[in-house]
């Protein structure tokens, strides 16, 4: 059984926006950071710890949590690179954006995980007061040759999944390089890429290079997960051994960035797509939210409450969220909607928002 | 002694943040002085490896500071420096 969630957590370009229930519909309820880029935001399910990345346009990448549901914050030094560490010969690696955010497993209380632009994984074992980048990743042999940047100047990790079973499993999403699993806490990594296909690449099934701009999993069945990639939409059901390519061919459910996965059914899962790379727009200029029921097999596509003409609107990898049957995104140009029928049909919370990087209820 | 000036913008992260004057022969030393005093300032105005942020600038007298990697510029007594965040964003 779902807890219901009250609250709808953004952040957006001008600040973390937070919507509360009220009674039948949402209400704006406060704004922290204003002014200042909000990357992503978590809330710590073990802790109830508030987390904001901030991405200042002249200052750097910062890390705020607050203990008070953010009524204030606090900043901690975010993660750096070590003194003199290189992304290649003759260039120092220094944090870009903070663009992966996870909390380790119900056992370990202490640990957290961020994942950045360029590529680097750090780790907590404080609650967040320090942060050690993972140099297992960092000095894997394909990252100086294979990694390349995506949507960003140099690679990211954007994805972090911490198997609910066991919190020493991991998986990471990179853009560009594809989906990585550790077994050990992150001391080594085997590349689960297999099945996966790169357009942009000389060799479509290369072992690294793929573009998955989101990995998700069911959390109750952790086998399953699921990733909207560059180049279509797939799925794996034996932990990323293999992926199968569930592209709908004939309708709109190619392209995009975000994916969601019900917690309980691995076969349900929803998208909203884009016009492809070149232009990253809505489909024909209207809004649509794409479901399958069956794994992939088959796709609906959605349209009640969302603008079918003339709309320009796309959703960022993290700006997807789903609590039972209630979802909700938010976009580009700064619209929230929400479905309270699996996505079925959607209202309006808000047309007025600054661009939307990312939604959670908490 | 060097003087060193900050954009008011800083005031929102520093509120207390004042200018200062700092017996400091390169603006390294001067920022070596910031995080002793408010400790985290300098995380905003370089990065990791110590080089200055894309968007912050450090002027000494009316003049741009050459060496954004190191900032090593040499200072004189009687010197003002300014450090200002660029003109960017939107």
């Amino acid at each position: 059984m779902t807890t219901q969630k009250n609250t709808l957590m953004l952040g957006t370009r001008k600040g973390l926006i937070t919507f509360e229930r009220n009674g039948n519909g949402w209400a704006h309820k406060n704004a922290s950071f204003l002014g200042i880029p909000v990357s992503l935001t978590h809330v710590d399910s073990r802790t109830g710890t508030w987390w904001a990345c901030l991405d200042h346009g002249h200052w750097g990448q910062k890390l705020h949590f607050s203990n008070d549901q953010g009524a204030s914050w606090e900043e901690v030094a975010s993660p750096k690179f070590p003194e003199g560490t290189e992304v290649k010969p003759g260039e120092v690696a220094s944090v870009k954006y903070l663009w992966a955010f996870a909390e380790g497993g119900s056992d370990r209380p202490e640990e957290l995980y961020i994942g950045t632009e360029p590529g680097g994984l750090f780790k907590s074992s404080d609650n967040g007061h320090s942060f050690e980048l993972i140099e297992s990743l960092w000095n894997h042999p394909s990252r100086e040759g294979h990694w390349f940047g995506g949507g960003r100047d140099y690679p990211g990790i954007h994805s972090i999944v911490v198997d609910p079973r066991d919190s020493q499993h991991l998986y990471i999403g990179i853009s560009c390089a594809g989906v990585f699993e550790s077994y050990d806490g992150g001391n080594s990594w085997e590349i689960r890429n297999q099945g996966l296909r790169a357009d942009y690449l000389p060799d479509p099934q290369a072992e690294v290079g793929h573009d998955p701009h989101l990995l998700v999993t069911c959390p109750n069945q952790p086998n399953y997960l699921w990733q909207q990639n560059h180049c279509g939409i797939f799925r794996s059901m034996n932990g990323g051994e293999l992926w199968d390519d569930v592209t709908d061919v004939d309708g709109p459910a190619k392209f995009g960035f975000a994916v969601a996965v019900d917690h309980n059914n691995p076969e349900q899962a929803w998208v909203v797509p884009a016009v492809s790379d070149e232009v990253r727009v809505a489909v024909d200029g209207a809004l649509c939210v794409c479901r399958t029921d069956d794994g992939g097999a088959t796709w609906n596509n959605f349209r009640e409450g969302l603008p079918q003409q003339n709309c320009y609107d796309i959703v960022f990898r993290h700006a997807l969220d789903n609590t039972g049957d209630t979802l909700a995104f938010g976009t580009t140009t700064g619209n929230l909607f929400l479905s309270n029928n699996k996505g079925e049909s959607w209202e309006t919370i808000s047309h007025n928002l600054p661009m939307i990087y990312s939604t959670a209820f908490i | 002694m060097p003087k060193v000036n900050f954009t008011s913008a800083l005031r929102r992260f520093y509120p207390d943040l004042k200018p200062f004057e700092i017996e400091a022969k390169t603006v390294s030393d001067i920022l070596k002085h910031l995080n002793q005093n408010y400790p985290g300032l300098t995380d905003y105005l370089v990065d990791e490896q110590g080089r200055l942020r894309q968007h912050v600038n450090i002027f000494i007298g009316d003049k741009l500071i050459k060496d954004k990697i190191g900032l090593q510029d040499v200072l004189s007594k009687d010197d003002e420096v300014y450090i200002m965040q660029a003109l960017s964003g939107g």
